[in-house]
């Protein structure tokens, strides 16, 4: 093996914020290299670092053995280095080939004149979709129409069409299900094969082992130290990470009894993302809701807290209610942790502060105005309950690392008493001390007689956590599955039967 | 603290304003650098001024008031042709601000409801808002106005212009609206992500017709002040108003896009642009230049904070 990439001594702060410090470690080429720790570790600043999108404070940069300075994205890709973000880059009014080479447009001459040629862009698209054995996306659809899944590899597609030798990906399963996420690996193990480099950042430590060749681990900025991977175990990977042995993934389920006593009813709920939706939720019962991207999960819980429309009728402690907007949900007890922060769930230029009060202004306020010590007193208290890493409550939640942004998304309602939680994915880009955290809560909760609809993709959670689990497929309920005698391939099996029949 | 994006933005501007009173002070010490030039300067402001806190709660919400401008002309006929009409004040006070008020709900809900942008709508309603003062008045300017609605633009409390008592409470008022109350934060919330406030129980119509309605009716005490000042009111008073205000907001640092903005920053936008009017006008600078150094400094002024913000955000 062969080095490709040497960091050596970076430094970076922001702000006067230290977030790297002294990082040293190196790259094999053809390697799966996957970067773990914390949320606010300073993984995605690093990665950032790598591809010129920023510039270190202090440090070196070495690719195949020579140092390089990039100074934008551009000199990065030209070198060979292209990341892919978790947010997407790419532009959805197009198509999939017309993103692939959007910039490089290939063109023919008319009459002197250039034309793009579209025929000659497609044909390549599929020649490089092919050589990487990336086979399944449609090159002719617009971007706008794809799956994440999909949108994904178009990245990739598109990475790889500028020669990109050394991959880096930014928590790319984060948003896929369970088979998504093999198919990426397959073609990951493929890239692989023909010498390409992968970055790989992951907060699940199940996807680390079986990809990577090598783990990188930081925390708080700094170095912990980089392993190979058939050398440590993932107890050991997870202490490295917090600095301190973890017992379990997730806590002990409370042995309680769960009263008969209905909180929710929902009978016939149709909508254009799910049909004829029946279903009973129980005062103090964790009710998860499985099913593959697209099933309609994330429309029935949007429904649910009055953000669509929908057909049906909806009962809360046995009475009829009518919910058109969230502020009716939100009167009657039922609150949503949405799925997509950046579109739901936050104000990115506005404070941690202002964002945890924003649902929560009812209370902190008098006659109209703010009490501020009040409201500080609720952001300071959510902070140190889910151990949020922010420089202060004044910082602007754009510039949080991802997990502790969904951190300040699930704070915000911390401080009210639901009656209904609709949690959709609430763990996505946490780091797993976070995580046993909020599965601590949602069982303080449950015990407290909150009822808690949790959506989630991650099959081991939802298992570990629900009472009952309801399975999904194509906008209709498939089944309904006692987590003590299930599986994840059970879960699976329903989860795509309305897709085969 | 290191420099901050916050910091560049919101010391930037304080620093151009005091460099651009250095620079007339230093070229004109004797008629600009005085208590009474300076006094001038900020009866010549609150208008703007007023304008420009209005088109703050707009632009917040990354929305835009084209029409407060002739929402003020229409105003200043009004207040004074009821005034003359019913030989009451208070009565031409009243209709002058609720015809202010009114047309701001009306943008508001165009906005709101009908979801026609911002800029379409109001620049719809600013051109039918100056014809119907141009009916109104018949085309006429509106003379013989009494006293007492002269005091407004003209006359002194306690030695200072009344229309900076009513500029300076205006600024205190919408302070506290805009950084201590609950309205204020669901303003820059709808602004900075409209979809998130509302999955948070903000009720979104609302906050979005009140913004124009606050712009009305802070753009009507402008109207009534021109009016006042003027000692009559002109059919075609207010109109290109709206430039200056938006100038002002921007050169504060509100950010088009919405939800950001700091409201001191609009006074002192305000400020750096009577400022320049009246140190080129002292300077003798014919005003055809004076436009063009204007809308170069305003160019100059945004590049630089939004070039703060793109190397200080990293
Ligand atoms: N533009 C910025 N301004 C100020 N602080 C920043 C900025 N970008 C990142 N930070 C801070 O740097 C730290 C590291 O962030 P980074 O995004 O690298 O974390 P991460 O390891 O990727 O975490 P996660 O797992 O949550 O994605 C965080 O504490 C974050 O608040
Ligand atoms: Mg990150």
């Amino acid at each position: 093996m062969t080095e490709i990439l040497k960091i050596s001594g970076i430094d970076k702060s922001f702000s006067g914020v230290t977030v790297l410090k002294n990082i040293n470690f190196s790259i094999q080429k053809g390697e799966v290299h996957a970067i773990v720790g914390e949320n606010g570790a300073g993984k995605s600043t690093l990665m950032k670092i790598i591809a010129g999108e920023l510039e270190p404070d202090g440090g070196k940069i070495y690719l195949n053995g020579t140092e390089v300075k990039f100074h934008s994205p551009i000199d990065a890709i030209h070198a060979g280095i292209s990341l892919i973000h978790q947010e997407f880059s790419l532009v959805p009014q197009l198509t999939v080939y017309e993103n692939i080479f959007l910039g490089r447009e290939l063109s023919k001459k008319f009459f002197k004149i250039d034309f793009i040629d579209k025929k000659a862009m497609k044909k390549s698209a599929l020649e490089v979709l092919k050589t990487f054995g990336i086979l399944n996306i449609p090159v002719d659809s617009r971007v706008r129409d794809l799956s994440v899944a999909d949108k994904q590899l178009t990245e990739i597609a598109k990475a790889l069409s500028m020669n990109s030798r050394i991959l880096i990906m930014d928590e790319p399963t984060a948003a896929l299900t369970l088979r998504e996420t093999e198919l990426l690996f397959s073609i990951l193990k493929n890239l692989k094969a023909q010498g390409v480099t992968i970055i790989f950042i992951s907060h699940r430590l199940e996807e680390i082992f079986e990809i990577a060749d090598v783990v990188t681990v930081l925390r708080n900025g700094e170095l912990v130290g980089t392993k190979k991977i058939d050398e440590v175990t993932m107890e050991e990977v997870v202490s490295m990470m917090v600095g301190k042995s973890m017992k379990s993934r997730f806590p002990e389920k409370p042995i309680r009894e769960i009263s008969n006593e209905k909180m929710l009813e929902i009978k016939n709920l149709s909508s254009d993302a799910f049909k004829n939706v029946n279903f009973i939720l129980r005062k103090g019962e964790i009710l998860g809701i499985a099913g593959l991207v697209g099933c309609g999960n994330m429309q029935l819980g949007e429904s649910i807290f009055g953000l669509r429309d929908f057909k049906g009728d909806v009962y809360l402690e046995g009475k009829h209610i009518n919910i058109s907007e969230p502020t009716d949900a939100i009167k009657k007890g039922i609150f949503l942790v949405p799925e997509d922060r950046h579109d739901l769930g936050l104000v990115l230029q506005r404070s941690v502060k202002e964002n945890h009060a924003l649902p929560n202004l009812d209370l902190f306020s008098e006659f109209g105005f703010v009490m501020q010590k009040k409201e500080k007193q609720s952001v300071r208290a959510s902070i140190s309950y889910l151990n949020t890493k922010v420089s202060s409550m004044n910082q602007k939640v754009d510039n949080l690392s991802g997990g502790n942004q969904q951190k300040v998304v699930l704070g915000k309602w911390l401080v009210r008493s639901p009656k209904i939680l609709i949690l959709d994915e609430p763990t996505r880009g946490i780091d797993i001390g976070a995580k046993y955290e909020i599965y601590k809560f949602m069982y303080d909760q449950a015990l407290k007689g909150v009822s808690i609809i949790f959506i989630s993709s991650e099959l081991a959670e939802v298992l570990s956590l629900s009472d009952r689990i309801l399975v999904m497929s194509e906008g209709r309920i498939t089944r309904e599955l006692d987590p003590k005698n299930t599986s994840q391939e059970d879960i699976l099996k329903f989860a795509v039967k309305g897709k085969e029949s | 603290m290191a420099l901050s994006n916050g910091f560049i933005r919101k010391y930037g501007v304080i620093f151009g304003l005091l460099g651009i009173i250095i620079f007339f002070a230093i070229e004109s010490p004797n008629y600009f650098f005085t208590t009474s030039n300076f006094i001038l300067i900020s009866k010549q402001s609150s208008i703007n001024i007023l304008l420009a806190l209005g088109q703050m709660f707009v632009i917040l919400t990354a929305g835009i008031d084209l029409s407060d401008g002739a929402i003020a002309g229409l105003v200043g006929a009004v207040a004074a042709g009821v005034t003359v009409a019913t030989g009451n004040l208070f009565f031409g006070l009243v209709a002058g601000l609720g015809v202010g008020i009114g047309f701001g709900i009306v943008n508001g809900i165009i906005v709101a409801f009908a979801k026609v942008p911002a800029f379409i709508a109001t620049l719809a309603t600013m051109s039918a808002i100056t014809g119907i003062t141009l009916i109104y008045t018949q085309g006429e300017p509106i003379w013989n106005l009494p006293s007492s609605f002269d005091f407004i633009g003209q006359g002194n409390l306690l030695d200072i212009p009344f229309s900076i008592i009513l500029m300076a409470l205006s600024f205190v008022v919408v302070w506290i609206i805009l950084e201590r109350t609950k309205y204020g934060r669901h303003v820059y919330a709808v602004g900075g992500n409209i979809k998130a406030s509302r999955a948070a129980g903000v009720k979104i119509s609302s906050v979005l017709i009140s913004v124009y309605a606050i712009s009305g009716l802070l753009a009507a005490i402008a109207g009534i002040i021109l009016a006042s000042r003027l000692g009559t009111a002109e059919p075609s008073a207010g109109s290109g108003y709206e430039l200056d205000a938006i100038a002002a907001v921007v050169l504060g640092g509100t950010s088009l896009f919405g939800g950001e903005g700091w409201v001191v920053g609009t006074i002192i936008g305000g400020y750096i642009i009577a400022v320049l009017n009246n140190g080129m006008t002292i300077m003798n600078i014919s005003s055809y230049y004076q436009e063009v150094v204007k809308g170069l400094v305003i160019l100059l002024a945004v590049m630089m904070t939004s070039f703060g913000k793109k190397y200080w955000n990293e």
